[in-house]
């Protein structure tokens, strides 16, 4: 549920053509072993990019991988919140530097377009594993089927060959794209978490936006006392009032207290002042009458939707939001990042913000044009590529200042760039929900709760550390340490 | 006969056509069955090829593990409503539309317009689930957009600030549930049991009404016993859906595969679901699969055991 590819609203209901049917087909195992080692026998006999033929480029600094001039690039990209436009404009670039030929593939079923590929040894050169039905990064490890992208990160940037490329990412990058010792998934959308509102709205309310509780609350009142909601967030999904939960502890209570629920210590909750009021804050919007109508009951489309329509003053999200909601926002409407407002003697200033990696990229271990593939990715973190994603998908990348100052980005982009920025290094990013779902979906049934004023504070704190606790049975638990 | 049965020319014959679709029924439908059995007694994650047996650890945790027991205890709810209620509700239409006229044939005859009420009846049935989760979204939303609160707030019923979040009330999320499958299940047993209540002779009622029978009487001492066959399949029919509930409860309610408000909708299948691919726990998840199939095994035998009548030949 972390980013936008979670609930799949994006279908682009494709044909079902013969190439597809061929495809499934391969995945009941009916055509797969003959068909595929034939399919790549015709493949490696007619391309001119293959395995035989790399070692004849010459690796030189401006083309460290060896591409060949001319091949072919097969890309398969993940099509869900972010569309498909940018991919398209990369391999335009791609094929113009290269004098390749592209073929894009863009879907939302990725294990069953890509799973008989695999098996049949026949896999793209560059994959977007996202989504729902992303194949999972740990099966395909495990089966040696990926490309290990240590050799991008040591590579020149292409923005300055005096760096390498490893030099040049956002914190957490590398840490985000390990698997077993080796580095083989580049995450490569920045995304950041925290509240929205309308620009337009405040100017014309004369709202200033808050940067501590009390004024959030306040902000919250007088949206109610104009006819509005205060907060409004995505309720059939708890895990968005989540973030709000989670980032008031982390901001009070510092690192320690986001560390110490990551690493299930028996005082992450229970016995934790900090996370009581954290809870309490929460709560008070509910008591105070401050959200807005019906937001518990709404899906993720529909409250942000009622939000673009004026209806609340706030709501919680991550930064895919913007271009989620596209065609929803009012032009003038001028969407804007805020940081989680914080509690009184919070440890964390208020700046700080939670923001981590996502949307892994991979290059198979037997793509036919590896060398293609790696060079695609080096040249994804390239500013002129990366300015490219954050114009045509609205979302930052992990590339350090990776957006060109002289391009014009949507507000909310925008907004989130300079929230970067003023948050330096002051950035969180909780891991419990990745490491146990089951923790993860235990304390969103309580917020769900604790939203709809069915549960009190402290019974949330009471179920919360009962799901730590239980989460201490897990046997990744011993492994899932952070300091 | 027996010589026609042991001919082995003919038999063979047989087999021959036989063979095929019993290689198939045997691969596609038996042995996942025998394969999901023997994953229950593995710790197996389903993301990863290798696991260890762990013997009856997951048929005891299930014992103890409350949202199943939870999602069971709504199962068996359903199992009493859904069937009850969609044959009640199905068999009276029915009979309205067949004998529920006035006058003519001495109520023998449906009420007026009947056979266009069958096919307006039927619309439902066509809908497939998921365009009904849909719809039904649409009509429980939880602000004044949906349909339910729309209509009760113009009625001065429901405040505005406070609508009614249908589907993330604990009382009523199983309840607005099951009204989507009633809703959906009437049109098409209406249709079967007016198509049996037309394969009973006229003669026979005429013979009712001259003895001096009822409306009632009619149906419960002619109608019915003379529909029991399809009452009868239908009872399983209905309690076989509300077994499953999958699809409706995964997509209308909150949570990962639904269940929500806090497992206040849970049924087994979507506990399944959520510890297969969710929380890979696909061992244990295998176990419920287990629990699930025979449960509606036994529940089948004992539908049809319990509904056994003499069949009434005319």
């Amino acid at each position: 549920m972390g980013s936008t590819s979670a609930h799949g609203e994006h279908s682009n209901g494709e044909g079902f053509g013969r190439r597809d049917l061929i495809k499934r087909s391969a995945a009941l195992g009916l055509i797969a072993v003959p068909t595929m080692s034939f399919l790549s026998a015709c493949a490696s006999g007619s391309d001119e990019t293959t395995k035989g033929n790399e070692s004849k480029v010459a690796v030189t600094k401006e083309n460290p991988f060896g591409v060949a001039k001319g091949g072919k690039l097969d890309v398969v990209v993940f099509k869900g919140g972010y569309g498909d436009d940018y991919a398209k404009a990369w391999e335009a670039a791609f094929d113009k530097k290269w004098g390749t030929t592209s073929s894009h593939l863009s879907t939302q079923e990725i294990t069953s377009k890509l799973q008989p590929r695999f098996n049949g040894g026949n896999p793209p050169d560059v994959v977007d594993d996202s989504g729902a039905q992303q194949i999972k990064l740990d099966v395909l490890a495990k089966g040696n089927q990926l490309a290990d992208l240590t050799v991008v990160l040591d590579a020149p940037s292409l923005d300055d060959p005096t760096k390498k490329v490893r030099d040049t990412l956002m914190p957490g990058t590398i840490e985000g794209g390990m698997i077993g010792g080796k580095f083989v998934a580049l995450q490569y959308v920045y995304t950041v978490w925290g509240l929205w509102y309308s620009g337009k709205l405040f100017k014309e309310k004369g709202w200033t936006p808050p940067k501590t509780w009390p004024e959030f609350m306040d902000i919250c009142q007088k949206a109610k006392a104009a006819g509005i909601g205060g907060l409004a967030h995505q309720g059939k999904y708890p895990y968005y009032i989540n973030v709000a939960i989670m980032d008031l502890i982390a901001k009070k209570g510092g690192l320690d207290a986001m560390k110490a629920i990551d690493n299930l210590e028996p005082n992450a909750f229970a016995n934790n002042p900090v996370a009581l009021e954290a809870v309490e804050a929460i709560y008070e919007i509910v008591e105070k009458d401050l959200l807005m109508a019906g937001t518990n009951g709404l899906t993720h489309t529909e409250s942000q939707t009622q939000w673009n329509q004026g209806k609340a003053a706030f709501i919680t999200s991550g930064s895919w939001l913007e271009n989620e909601q596209l065609k929803q926002t009012p032009e003038d409407f001028d969407m804007q990042f805020l940081p989680m407002p914080v509690l009184p003697g919070s440890k964390l200033p208020f700046e700080a913000i939670r923001a981590g990696a996502g949307e892994p990229f991979i290059v198979p271990e037997k793509a036919a044009n590896k060398a293609g593939g790696l060079e695609f990715l080096r040249s994804m973190l390239s500013r002129e590529w990366s300015t490219l994603f954050a114009q045509q998908a609205n979302s930052l990348t992990v590339l350090k200042d990776g957006v060109d100052p002289a391009v014009k980005l949507r507000s909310g982009t925008q907004s989130a760039v300079a929230a970067l920025k003023a948050a330096g290094d002051n950035t969180f990013n909780y891991r419990y929900a990745d490491w146990y779902s089951e923790m993860g979906t235990e304390l969103e049934n309580a917020s769900n709760e604790l939203m709809a004023k069915r549960i009190q504070p402290k019974e949330w704190i009471k179920r919360a550390q009962a799901a730590v606790d239980k989460a201490t049975k897990d046997p990744n638990a011993k492994n899932n340490k952070r300091s | 006969m027996s010589h026609v049965a042991n001919s082995k020319g003919r038999g063979g014959f047989i087999a021959g056509f036989l063979i095929l679709p019993l290689a198939l029924y045997l691969t596609f439908v038996i042995w996942p069955y025998v394969q999901t059995f023997g994953y229950s007694f593995t710790n197996w994650t389903g993301q990863s090829p290798t696991f260890d047996f762990v013997g009856l650890d997951n048929y005891s945790a299930l014992m103890k593990d409350e949202v199943f027991r939870g999602a069971l205890l709504h199962n068996l709810l359903l199992l009493v409503f859904v069937p009850t209620i969609t044959i009640l509700i199905s068999l009276f239409f029915a009979f309205m539309l067949n004998a529920g006229g006035r006058g003519g044939a001495g109520g023998v005859q449906g009420v007026r317009g009947s056979a266009l009420y069958k096919v307006i009846y039927f619309f439902p049935q066509v809908l497939s689930l998921a365009i009904l989760a849909v719809l039904f979204g649409a009509v429980y939303r939880s602000d004044e957009g949906g349909l339910l609160n729309g209509f009760l707030t113009k009625l001065g019923l429901v405040d505005p600030a406070h609508p009614i979040e249908w589907l993330n009330e604990p009382n009523f999320v199983l309840w607005c549930l099951l009204l989507v499958v009633v809703w959906h299940g009437v049109g098409f047993y209406l249709v079967l049991f007016s198509a049996a209540m037309q394969s009973i002779p006229k003669d026979i009622y005429e013979a009712a009404l001259l003895d001096g029978a009822k409306r009632a009487q009619t149906f419960f001492k002619v109608t019915l016993p003379l529909l029991w066959d399809s009452v009868q399949t239908s009872a399983v029919y209905l309690g076989i859906a509300a077994m499953d509930m999958f699809v409706l409860v995964s997509t209308m309610t909150s949570g990962q595969f639904g269940g929500g408000p806090d497992h206040h909708s849970e049924v087994m299948a979507t506990v399944l679901m959520r510890n297969f691919l969710y929380f890979g726990k696909a061992g244990y998840a295998c176990a419920m699969g287990v629990v699930m199939l025979v449960l509606t095994l036994i529940l089948s035998a004992i539908t049809l055991r319990a509904t056994r009548r003499e069949h009434v030949e005319f």
